[in-house]
């Protein structure tokens, strides 16, 4: 299964920057495919990219909502987080482990031989003021005098953006190095901070500060993809503690197997020697005692 | 116990979508976000 993860999220970062190969005469795409979020992090100001970004957009919608109001358009941001929401209420945080661009970025990042350091667990919650600060209330509140605010994660923060339209767009547009500021330099060594920081943690960007990875983790309790434990058959091996790359301790009880953390890769599935994890697909969600009972029969008939 | 939050959430969703799209957010909010790109990733 690891195995077709990785093929799936290579021909997935084709997918999302399929315009690769092509010399454009404007390096920045503005065709009828921009309307569509890619499900992951990849700039829409990225030369390659045909698609947006939906964490660009959320803030965009965000950032004109004021200024849009008060010429009485409402543009409230409903298609980008309807999208969203259609993606995660289906599979969570899937797309996290499966097709992000970003994601496959860090994973191969870690794959570099220096010796390895643990996440320190307080780190993770850096994601929520990522995402009610630089996403939601900066760009909704701090405006200027035309009630214009800005995109305040992509412009401060996002390496993904750095990295995938920052760079290229100065190697392809000379005139464009004339406008570089401080700001840029600040990103860059950001950006350089986090390619580092991949080599010796995995997925330090995802679980420290991704705002669209905790959108959709927080679809993961009631998503119609969901893992499920079942302590009754568990070896206490430790196995998916020590394969999990977003360090979800479910077999201990520290977390919930569908915590906001995890990225659906399935590894502690594919892993587990007792079958003590499960992968269930329903719109249905049933109750943890009426799932423990019905699967004590199903050991018992077999 | 069983419960359908998961296929309302899902319902919910497509609905948030089509009314974004009946509201004409697409095309909008792209284009605006194409034209501030450039701020966008620290240039200029």
């Amino acid at each position: 299964m690891e195995r077709f993860r990785h093929l799936l999220q290579l021909v997935s970062a084709f997918v999302a920057n399929c315009r690769l190969f092509i010399t454009p005469s404007n390096p920045i795409y503005k065709g009828p495919l921009k309307h569509v979020c890619f499900p992951g992090l990849n700039c829409y100001s990225c030369p390659a990219t045909p698609w947006a970004c939906p964490l660009g957009a959320l803030q965009s919608a965000f950032a004109n909502l004021k200024a849009n109001l008060a010429v009485g358009k409402i543009n409230l941001g409903l298609y980008v987080l309807g999208s969203l929401g259609v993606v995660a209420s289906l599979v969570g945080r899937m797309p996290c482990g499966w097709f992000c661009p970003f994601g496959l970025l860090q994973d191969i990042l870690f794959r570099v031989r220096l010796p390895k350091v643990d996440l320190w667990r307080p780190l993770t919650w850096g994601r929520y003021p990522s995402l009610i600060f630089l996403v939601i209330i900066l760009p909704i509140f701090l405006t200027d005098k035309f009630g214009f605010g800005q995109t305040w994660f992509c412009k401060y923060l996002c390496p993904a953006g750095t990295f995938e339209a920052g760079i290229p767009l100065l190697i392809m547009s000379p005139e464009l190095r004339l406008a570089i500021g401080t700001l840029f330099y600040i990103k860059f060594t950001l950006l350089g901070l986090f390619i580092f920081w991949s080599m010796v943690t995995i997925r330090p960007f995802c679980r420290t500060l991704c705002p669209l990875g905790l959108i959709l983790g927080l679809f993961n309790k009631v998503s119609w993809l969901r893992l499920r434990f079942h302590q009754n058959t568990c070896v206490d091996c430790h196995a998916c503690e020590l394969i999990c790359p977003t360090g979800v301790f479910f077999a201990t009880g520290r977390d919930d197997i569908n915590s906001t953390k995890c990225i659906r890769c399935f590894r502690c599935y594919a892993l587990c020697p007792g079958g003590a994890v499960t992968i269930e697909f329903s719109s249905i969600m049933k109750g943890e005692l009426e799932n423990i009972e019905s699967c004590d029969c199903n050991q018992k008939q077999g | 116990m069983k419960s359908r939050i998961p296929l309302f959430i899902f319902i919910f969703c497509c609905l948030l979508t089509l009314s974004g799209i009946v509201l004409g957010e697409p095309g909008e909010v792209f284009q605006k976000a194409v034209a501030i790109c450039l701020s966008c990733i620290g240039i200029g």
